[in-house]
Order: structure tokens, then C-alpha cells, then sequence
């Protein structure tokens, strides 16, 4: 389906992820964290661009991996995103919704 | 009449078994909530205390006897070193998924807000005392406590 973010028309799924990062821009991102009540942070894309990098990578996103992954702890990970830190950042950033159970 | 519409707000997890796969089990669902968004306690009496005692926390077994999916005769999972056994090719599974080993689920855990509760009656009967557990333990508390911290709207209780 298509939804009107950042006026722009972009095709997300039935829980609102992006179905083409090819559509995702800074603008789209900041207008998904307005959604979500975020205001992005320069940690905050520190983040986004080290999940977009990952995606890009084909490496699958875990609350472990984000622990280990130098850029942000899980600790604070939860501050920058509270609610659902996971979901609501892959959601911001663009890309797909984790997976994983862990 | 309560306005909740079956949003699950906190769940309550009771840890009362040591072994690997129930710790395991109890882990991932708090886990699993706090990535929801959900607020996750979990309350560990009994055998449960082992996954925070610091001493033993490591060393958990999987049950290898009374446990049919095993698929081990109950014979052979009473024998020396079959629990170790099951347990180091569990361990190897489980870091193949990226499954964290206690330690380091305990870690996960307490810092993605999941509070800890150790049962005073366990502790006393265990002759466990606080400074055994690992550090993000909360406090020892009663079962009386523990419903006190368990009130409110979409709240859900699970006992393991």
C-alpha cells in the first residue's frame, strides 16, 4: 500500500515498514520518528545508519548484536527508542522488521 | 469495568525450575516483551534461583531424565556426564541461533529494564544470601511483594 510521508507517496507494508529503501531519505526517516513521538538525535542516527548498514549486509538485526555492536549499548539503545526499541528504529530507518526472538 | 482492551502492559514471569530449557524459556519471553514495548519482572523462587546465583548460574543442565522429547532412554539420561553432554550440544545450538548463554542473557536483560526478584522463602531455604545473586537482582522479596508489584491494568502472570 501507499502513504503519504514527508509529502511524499511511498509503498510501506500493513504495519508501515518501508517495502523499498530506495524511497527512504533523511526527511522520510524524521517524519516516521515524529510518528513514533522521537526526536532524532545525532546518536539517534548513529544508530539508524549503523541498522541501515547492517540491512545492507544482509546481517540479521538481533537485541544481541546491537549490544555488540560498538555503536550504541542496549541500555541506551532503549533510552534512544523506548518503546519497542527494535521495531520502532528498523521502522525509522527504513528497512525491514527484525525477525528474531532474541 | 476496566477500559483495557487486551493490551498485554507488563508481563510477570515465575521462574521456579533450574534447568537449561526453562531458564531459557522464562529469558526469551522477558526478553521477547521489553522488545515489544512490554514491561517485563520475572520472580525467581526455588530451583529458578540458580539461573541468578553467580556460582551456578553457568553451570545449568538440560534434563536429561523424566524428559520424553529427549528422546533418551531414561536409563541412559541417569548415566555420568549425560546431562553435561546434552547440555554442551544444546549450548552449541544455541550460539548457532545467537542465543546469548546465561550470563550474558542476565546482562541483556537487566539492561533493557527487565526488573529481578529473588523469593525470601527460597533464599532462606537455600541459605542463599543477596550477595550470591548477580548484581542486577532487585531485592529479596516475599510472595506477598511480589502480587503488590504484580496490581494493575494488563497485567499478565506466567509460571514456569
Amino acid at each position: 500500500m501507499e502513504k503519504t510521508i514527508a509529502g511524499k507517496s511511498i509503498a510501506v507494508n500493513e504495519e508501515g515498514y518501508l517495502t523499498d529503501f530506495k524511497q527512504w531519505d533523511k526527511s522520510v526517516g524524521e517524519a516516521l520518528a515524529a510518528e513514533a513521538e522521537i526526536n532524532l538525535t545525532p546518536r539517534h542516527w548513529d544508530v539508524l545508519s549503523y541498522l541501515q548498514t547492517e540491512h545492507k549486509n544482509e546481517v540479521p538485526l538481533s537485541i544481541r548484536k546491537i549490544g555488540k555492536s560498538g555503536v550504541v549499548d542496549i541500555k541506551e539503545f532503549y533510552q534512544l527508542f523506548p518503546k519497542a526499541p527494535l521495531k520502532t528504529a528498523t521502522k525509522i530507518a527504513g528497512i525491514p522488521k527484525p525477525a528474531s526472538c532474541i | 469495568m476496566s477500559a483495557n482492551n487486551g493490551e498485554i502492559k507488563k508481563m510477570m514471569i515465575i521462574l521456579s525450575k533450574g534447568t537449561l530449557e526453562n531458564v531459557y524459556a522464562a529469558f526469551v519471553l522477558a526478553n521477547g516483551a521489553r522488545m515489544e514495548g512490554i514491561d517485563a519482572e520475572v520472580f525467581f523462587t526455588f530451583f529458578g534461583l540458580e539461573a541468578i546465583h553467580k556460582k551456578k548460574l553457568s553451570h545449568l543442565h538440560v534434563a536429561t531424565v523424566g524428559n520424553p522429547a529427549m528422546h533418551i532412554p531414561t536409563m541412559l539420561g541417569g548415566l555420568p556426564g549425560m546431562e553435561a553432554l546434552a547440555s554442551n550440544m544444546m549450548k552449541k545450538e544455541m550460539e548457532k541461533i545467537d542465543m546469548p548463554d546465561v550470563q550474558e542473557f542476565l546482562d541483556i536483560l537487566s539492561a533493557s529494564g527487565v526488573k529481578m526478584w529473588a523469593c525470601k522463602l527460597a533464599m532462606d531455604m537455600f541459605h542463599y544470601k543477596k550477595e550470591d545473586l548477580f548484581e542486577g537482582v532487585e531485592e529479596v522479596i516475599t510472595v506477598g511483594d511480589f502480587y503488590k508489584k504484580s496490581e494493575g491494568e494488563g497485567v499478565h502472570m506466567l509460571f514456569i
